[in-house]
């Protein structure tokens, strides 16, 4: 009985008032849409550049003359004894000579012989790493100068310019976009919010009365509760459904030839749309509930 | 033994000992209120209204009468003093219980205060589904008491659609439809033309003849002088006069234009009060 009577009340009042509760549904509807397209690009765009991240690799290189017993000691070393490793990779002469010789042959036939040699490419356990890890493979001496933690080794290098660019440009890129993400979702709560506390303030007499006659506080704000709740839920579904309609119109055809649009990474359709749901939804019944606080004072 | 005996000797009974026996509805004792802007409503008003009463409070614009009624509905606190309602100290009352507080008083406004959205028998009714009454309890005494208040065909009327002195009859239904043992109206006839108001009175008058404790608040001369009702006069939120069947200014004659007025008007039907203590309980 006494849920029916809220639910009618609220219904009641979406009808009488269809002008706010139109308001509050746009509002609904633009913010979800909006976030809707804004997360899955913010995702990709996050995923992109972890996977430049990923490419980071520091390259440790044996003398030429590492014998095999060279290469299963540093090989141990490098898995065992070394921070921060994520992967390790062994190109042997043979493999990295066949590769340069692909990649440059005129310049290897002249050459003749293979000077290259054996090499490890590690990847390390996170991009931001890869700095710690050269240094402890080849920890900077009192002098300044590079000594390498075996003797097998020759040289330990990370591309080092190289490296700093891409830590810097894909920090830059995760960060502007978090910082977008924050400002819509701040603008979106501004968004429902004021219009929730606009079709609030148009009926705080009607408030008044009921307080005057006797009402509890929840008893008035059940019904605003329900109809922000059915507002909100009315207003998730009309963007989902246009999520939905530009997902197949727009994004399902670029998918095939777009690496970014089918990015792994994102988040998947039906989990996107529950979210949104659920926060338009959460949104709009928590917003018309806390608005109406001030309004109860009487 | 006769009801009608029965009911006179409870009656006196209350006017022997009337502050042991029967805690007044309304004791202003000493109260005082000061706005935050620094204006002074109401300074060291002290009285106290008995039930059963008819009471006019008048005064000019700023006297003092809408702060009274302010205090009495817990809008406000007062500065200083202490307000008893059926022996309750107000001042007492938690903020949460101010609801069921409100629900022993029946509230009248100038400006009507009706919601809306909302038609006049789903007006009147809300003020019972506020107290859990049930579809049974509304079908039973909706109707009723648009009758009483002569409304019967305006049921399904939304208030803007309604004249003055009916939206003011709405209220006055909405008000008593909960059968309070206290009716405060504040200028319930300031908007509205003298034929109507004199409608709205006589419907107050018949309210107050069931037994409850009216209070109203005007500035209507003529009313007050028709009706000859006790009348406690304020000025500059102090009470400068309190008489038993007073008109608007002292020494104004009696017409007796009220006792033909109402003359029409069904006796009242003697029945034993209870205290209103027990009528209060609901929120103590």
């Amino acid at each position: 009985m006494r849920f029916s009577f809220f639910l009618k009340e609220a219904m009641r009042s979406v009808n009488r008032n269809a002008i706010p509760s139109f308001a509050a549904v746009a509002s609904v509807v633009v913010t979800v849409l909006v976030l809707g397209v804004f997360i899955p690009v913010v995702q990709a765009t996050t995923g992109a550049a972890n996977e430049v991240r990923g490419r980071v690799l520091v390259d440790v290189f044996l003398k030429t003359d590492a014998t095999k017993s060279d290469v299963a000691r540093v090989k141990t070393l490098l898995t065992d004894k070394t921070g921060h490793v994520g992967k390790v990779v062994f190109v042997s002469k043979e493999q990295a000579y066949q590769q340069e010789k692909k990649r440059n042959p005129e310049a290897y036939q002249l050459l003749g012989s293979n000077p290259l040699p054996d090499t490890f490419r590690v990847t390390p356990d996170k991009a931001d790493n890869a700095l710690k890890l050269r240094d402890e493979l080849a920890p900077v001496s009192a002098s300044g100068s590079r000594s390498n933690i075996d003797p097998a080794i020759e040289k330990v290098e990370n591309r080092k310019d190289q490296t700093g660019k891409i830590l810097t440009a894909t920090r830059v890129v995760k960060l502007a976009m978090f910082l977008l993400a924050s400002l819509l979702v701040i603008a979106s709560i501004l968004l429902i919010s004021n219009t929730i506390r606009l079709s609030l303030f148009s009926r705080r007499r009607e408030v008044e009365v009921m307080k005057l006659v006797g009402a509890t506080d929840w008893f008035i704000r059940w019904p605003f509760v329900i109809e922000g709740v059915v507002l909100g839920a009315l207003g998730g579904v009309v963007a989902i459904l246009l999520l939905l309609v530009g997902k197949i119109a727009l994004i399902d055809p670029l998918a095939s030839d777009f690496a970014l649009i089918a990015a792994p990474e994102t988040i998947s359709f039906t989990l996107l749309v529950s979210l949104l749901f659920a926060a338009s939804v959460g949104v709009s019944g928590l917003g018309a509930g806390l608005s109406l606080r001030r309004f109860l004072r009487v | 033994m006769a009801i009608s005996e029965r009911h006179a000797r409870n009656l006196d009974r209350t006017r022997a000992r009337p502050d042991q026996q029967v805690p007044n509805v309304i004791e202003f004792r000493d109260v005082t209120k000061r706005f935050d802007s620094g204006d002074t409503g109401l300074e060291n008003a002290t009285f106290s209204i008995q039930r059963g009463e008819f009471v006019f409070l008048v005064g000019h614009t700023g006297s003092g009468k809408s702060t009274i009624m302010r205090l009495l509905i817990k809008e406000h606190e007062p500065t200083s003093g202490t307000i008893r309602v059926a022996g309750h100290d107000l001042s007492a009352l938690d903020r949460k219980k101010v609801p069921y507080y409100r629900r022993n008083l029946g509230i009248v406004f100038q400006d009507f205060k009706l919601l809306p959205n909302r038609t006049v028998h789903d007006n009147v009714a809300y003020a019972l589904q506020v107290t859990g009454g049930t579809r049974k309890d509304i079908r039973a005494k909706v109707p009723d008491i648009l009758r009483l208040t002569g409304l019967s065909t305006k049921l399904h009327n939304f208030p803007d659609q309604l004249s003055g002195g009916e939206q003011q009859r709405v209220a006055v239904a909405r008000a008593f439809v909960n059968h309070p043992p206290l009716l405060i109206a504040d200028e319930p006839t300031g908007n509205l033309d003298p034929e109507t108001s004199i409608g709205i009175m006589q419907l107050l008058y018949r309210i107050n003849r069931t037994g409850t404790t009216v209070l109203v608040a005007t500035h209507d001369h003529a009313m007050v002088d028709r009706m000859r009702r006790r009348v406690i006069e304020l000025s500059g939120g102090k009470v400068i006069r309190d008489e038993l069947t007073g008109a608007y200014r002292e020494g104004e004659v009696s017409t007796g234009e009220f006792g033909a007025l109402m003359r029409g008007e069904p006796a009242p039907a003697p029945r034993r009060l209870p205290d209103p203590g027990d009528l209060f309980d609901d929120a103590f």
